[in-house]
């Protein structure tokens, strides 16, 4: 038995420059806001952008930027993801009417390989990918279909966000993926992130401070380019842009 | 799967495993259609026959065979198949299900305990099953 979806995953990633999931290992750390928040500040530097939400479970980017999914993607030779805020946009929310999906590993697989083998991406700069938490199907199948991903690691600086995001980086260092560098969220007062990106030899891409305001602009997306926490997300967008200029 | 990516993908891997043995052409391909997905094979059909212009795989025959859609349930062990809850979908749940067969878990339940926990046995999506070359 040969699966010819995988093939087919290939073609519709290959006019795209550059993927970029964002990954964290936890949950609740910013990894939704952050992908939602690149995407509209990259398409506003002018670069042809997608955002792929691949978190099946807790699925976020749709509320985020208040989409529309009443209606199904339309159909050209494969699926062609709507636009959003002037980006192209795909989740299974459009399949699952936003309903409850419980799906165990092999099905959560079978979903990304089907929605990744129909998804027409076209001609990308950036494929921002919306991962799940935690090192399970998602993130084994993007080490497996898409090895030229560029990481975006997402911390905060609690205790808790450390150990899990450590163990992320190594796996991602062992694994010889790229990664941009890490996104230091919810800062209070101290940063902690600075002191792992050293010792791991990766990039700390910036700070973003906690933004006690940002859940009132969420489903709002041009209220959310005017927060403190959009400001301080537009410096690291500048950052990645620049690191694409090689 | 939408037809023309399906047909694109199993066009590619054929060629590619065509490739990896050296063949001089490809003479038969077989895929099966999982009942599940509900692809149109005149579609599939016909963008292969279009596809394949100009390839090693001009010449090949694909045919097809439907594979009846099975689940069984993991929490009581309950068999059954689609035609026994097809009633449960809508035309709308149906198209979904043609795009992503996984999201079945959304809209149907094990008809004997209720559970979402249930295995697609069979007849989800599309595969080949057979590649035969010339060398
Ligand atoms: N910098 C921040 N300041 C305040 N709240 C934040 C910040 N970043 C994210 N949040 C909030 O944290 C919660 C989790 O964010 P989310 O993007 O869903 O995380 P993840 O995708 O990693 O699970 C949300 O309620 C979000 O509004
Ligand atoms: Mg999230
Ligand atoms: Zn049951």
């Amino acid at each position: 038995m040969i699966d010819p979806r995988v093939k087919a995953i290939e073609e519709r990633t290959k006019d795209v420059k550059r993927i970029i999931p964002v990954v964290s290992g936890k949950g609740g750390v910013g990894k939704s806001l952050v992908s939602a928040t690149l995407s509209l500040i990259l398409k506003d530097m002018g670069y042809k952008v997608g955002l792929l939400d691949l978190d099946f479970h807790g699925a976020s980017a749709h509320i985020i930027l208040n989409a529309d999914i009443s209606k199904l993607p339309e159909e050209e030779k494969g699926v062609i993801p709507p636009e959003v805020e002037g980006f192209k946009f795909m989740s299974i929310v459009f399949y699952s009417e936003d309903k409850a999906t419980p799906l165990r590993g092999i099905e959560i697989s079978d979903a990304l390989i089907e929605l990744m083998a129909i998804t027409r991406w076209n001609t990308l700069d950036f494929l921002i990918i919306d991962m799940p938490p935690g090192m399970g199907d998602q993130l084994l199948d993007i080490l497996r279909f898409l090895k030229r991903g560029e990481f975006v690691v997402v911390a905060t600086p609690s205790p808790l966000t450390i150990n899990v995001v450590q163990k992320l980086l190594s796996l991602l260092i062992e694994q010889k993926m790229k990664i941009l560098g890490i996104i230091e969220n919810m800062v209070r007062d101290l940063s902690t992130i600075k002191k792992i990106a050293a010792e791991k030899n990766v990039e700390y891409l910036g700070e973003v401070k906690f933004d006690p305001n940002i859940d009132r602009s969420i489903g709002r997306a041009k209220d959310i380019l005017t927060t403190n926490f959009g400001r301080d997300i537009k410096k690291i967008a500048e950052k990645i842009s620049r690191s694409g200029d090689y | 799967m939408h037809e023309w990516a399906l047909a694109d993908g199993i066009l590619k891997t054929v060629l590619e495993f065509a490739e990896k043995h050296n063949a001089k052409s490809v003479k038969k391909v077989t895929i099966v259609l999982g009942e599940l997905q509900d692809v149109e094979l005149e579609i599939v059909e016909f963008a292969l026959n279009e596809m394949k212009k100009g390839t090693i795989a001009q010449n090949a025959e694909f045919s097809f065979k439907e594979e009846e859609a099975i689940f069984k349930c993991r929490n009581c062990g309950y068999t059954w198949k689609l035609k026994d809850v097809e009633n449960k979908l809508n035309g709308e749940m149906r198209e979904d299900i043609h795009f992503v067969p996984d999201v079945v878990h959304t809209f149907i339940s094990c008809p004997k305990c209720g559970s979402r926990d249930f295995e697609v046995v069979k007849g989800r999506g599309v595969y080949i099953s057979e590649i035969v070359v010339e060398d």
